[in-house]
């Protein structure tokens, strides 16, 4: 196979600020977000040869995407399986600039969940938006009411059931993440909690309290890649991807234990391709749609062995400071989750590889490599993993 | 039968025989005449080694609790009312798990491993719906 790593930079990143835009379309976040990531590279529209875009509400979203922006790309994806898409567009953008298709590929996303009163976690079928289920597997599934923070829920129980961790063992993911979300100005929730706080919160669908699940709210972003030649003319130091791997987890037929879950598979060729280790990773970016995501993830990743995620979050180490710090930015637990979270995991690592916020206690010491690791759909069904390995000069 | 405020099953050819079972109480899988796995949901070609060569078989009914979760919260019309219930997934006798909810207890006396067993709640004329119960 041809040597993919390093074959693309990360040249330009965008978050849009905002967490709340009732007067704003989808596109137009996009378009924003665009905009000020290829201000950041140094870039600008013309240099655009591809475009990567994913979306839950816009039909087409590379399409009208296309349109909105008045652009012609020459390599189109919009390769959807949930809020991981985004790491699955770095690892496919990757591959089409090694392949010399293309030179420079903008990734973007946006959503109005929250503005739109839409319910991402207990919204059941309605989160499709149409009241007819398809023959399958929407006909065997969704007349018994599931809720994505049900099927997340399920996972949570079997895993405690199996490995006795513990409801304050899950709160510690929550809790943790709340910190780093007070050092966040952007974040939705600043105000630091406890374990007490959230084993104390109203259950949701059990064992799962409101504090173990992610925010809602609107939001958006983008990302620029680039080929080696074209990054080392841009604005910024390069954020190197080192390496990429995509699966996806489902039932099997009824037989598949999902307490295994996607992370599994798609973490053995990111690491190989990158040529490096777990103990080289300096921080981490964990799709935190529930806290049992993130012990899920961790374990599945093989930072800590199956069954022991829940004593790996505990005592400070996913904190900044700790072992592995994750979601420095406060992540889907605090600082926004616009319905498909992947993007938000390439930017904060991208900026704590940048070294952005040196001189703060946001800036994870002597960062060098970081992983994100996308998950989207949901563990008790079937999903996404998508994992990406960053590093710097 | 009082009305049914829930979503329903679409039915079509390859589901058919399933939705027809349970309409006459029946549970009924699907097993591999050329690799003899079974398989749930039903489909029109197994999904292991894709043969059409596929039967239907009676399950026995029975299972055990997978896993469960009790739901308190659910917008959607036919279940924002009959919070808390159990989603549950259960493992069937011939290894298959399946979706359903756990009903005829109490929410909180639900346990991984707990044995259960089919029972079924007519929707219409033309459906009835497949549940579990404790055996």
């Amino acid at each position: 196979m041809v040597d993919l790593k390093r074959g693309a930079a990360i040249v330009g990143i965008n978050e849009h600020i905002t967490r709340y835009s009732p007067d704003k379309s989808e596109l137009q976040i996009q378009g924003e977000s665009v905009i000020k990531a290829l201000e950041d590279a140094g870039l600008t529209k013309n240099d655009v040869e591809g475009l990567f875009t994913a979306s839950s509400s816009i039909r087409n979203s590379g399409l009208n995407l296309a349109d909105y922006l008045n652009m012609y790309p020459k390599y189109v994806d919009n390769t959807t399986v949930g809020g991981g898409s985004f790491e699955f567009h770095l690892s496919h953008a990757l591959t089409a600039i090694a392949a010399g298709r293309i030179n420079c590929a903008v990734i973007t996303y946006s959503s109005l969940a929250r503005s739109g009163g839409v319910s991402v976690g207990t919204g059941g079928v309605a989160r499709f938006g149409h009241p007819r289920l398809d023959p399958s597997p929407d006909s065997f599934e969704e007349l018994y009411g599931l809720t994505t923070v049900g099927l997340y829920a399920m996972i949570a129980q079997r895993h405690m059931h199996l490995y006795g961790t513990t409801s304050e063992q899950l709160a510690q993911v929550a809790v943790s993440t709340r910190k780093h979300a007070s050092m966040n100005p952007e974040a939705l929730f600043r105000t630091p909690i406890t374990v007490e706080d959230v084993v104390n919160a109203r259950v949701i669908s059990s064992p799962l309290h409101l504090l173990d699940c992610c925010v809602i709210t609107d939001g958006g972003g983008a990302v620029v890649v680039a080929s080696p030649e074209l990054a080392r003319s841009c604005k910024q130091n390069p954020v190197w991807v080192l390496g990429v791997g995509e699966a996806l987890a489902h039932q099997g037929a009824g037989k598949r234990d999902l307490i295994e879950i996607a992370a599994k598979q798609s973490t053995t060729p990111a690491f190989a391709m990158a040529g490096v280790t777990h103990k080289d990773i300096d921080m981490a970016m964990i799709y935190d749609s529930f806290t049992i995501t993130v012990i899920e993830t961790l374990e599945d990743l093989g930072f800590c062995k199956k069954g022991e995620g829940g004593d790996f979050v505990s005592g400070g180490r996913i904190e900044i400071g700790g072992e592995l710090p994750i979601n420095t930015d406060g992540g889907g637990l605090s600082s926004n989750h616009p319905g498909m979270r992947g993007i938000f995991l390439l930017l904060e690592a991208t900026r704590q590889l940048r070294h952005q916020f040196e001189g703060t206690p946001r800036q994870v010491p002597n960062c060098n490599i970081a992983l994100c690791h996308g998950t989207g759909g949901a563990l008790g069904s079937r999903h996404s993993g998508g994992t990406v390995i960053l590093g710097r000069d | 039968m009082p009305e049914w405020n829930k979503p329903l099953p679409s039915v079509v050819g390859e589901t058919k025989p399933y939705w027809d079972s349970c309409k006459r109480g029946d549970l009924v899988i699907q097993k591999c005449d050329d690799c003899d796995e079974y398989q749930f949901y039903p489909r029109g070609i197994c999904s292991n080694c894709w043969s059409n060569n596929i039967q239907w078989i009676k399950s026995t009914g029975k299972g055990t609790v997978w896993t469960y979760t009790v739901t308190y919260q659910n917008r959607t019309h036919g279940f924002a009312q009959d919070v808390p219930y159990v989603l549950a997934l259960v493992e069937l006798d011939e290894g298959v798990k399946m979706f359903t909810n756990i009903v005829e207890c109490e929410p909180s006396s639900v346990q991984i491993g707990m044995s259960v067993e089919v029972t079924f709640i007519q929707a219409n004329n033309q459906i009835s719906v497949p549940y579990f119960r404790p055996a």
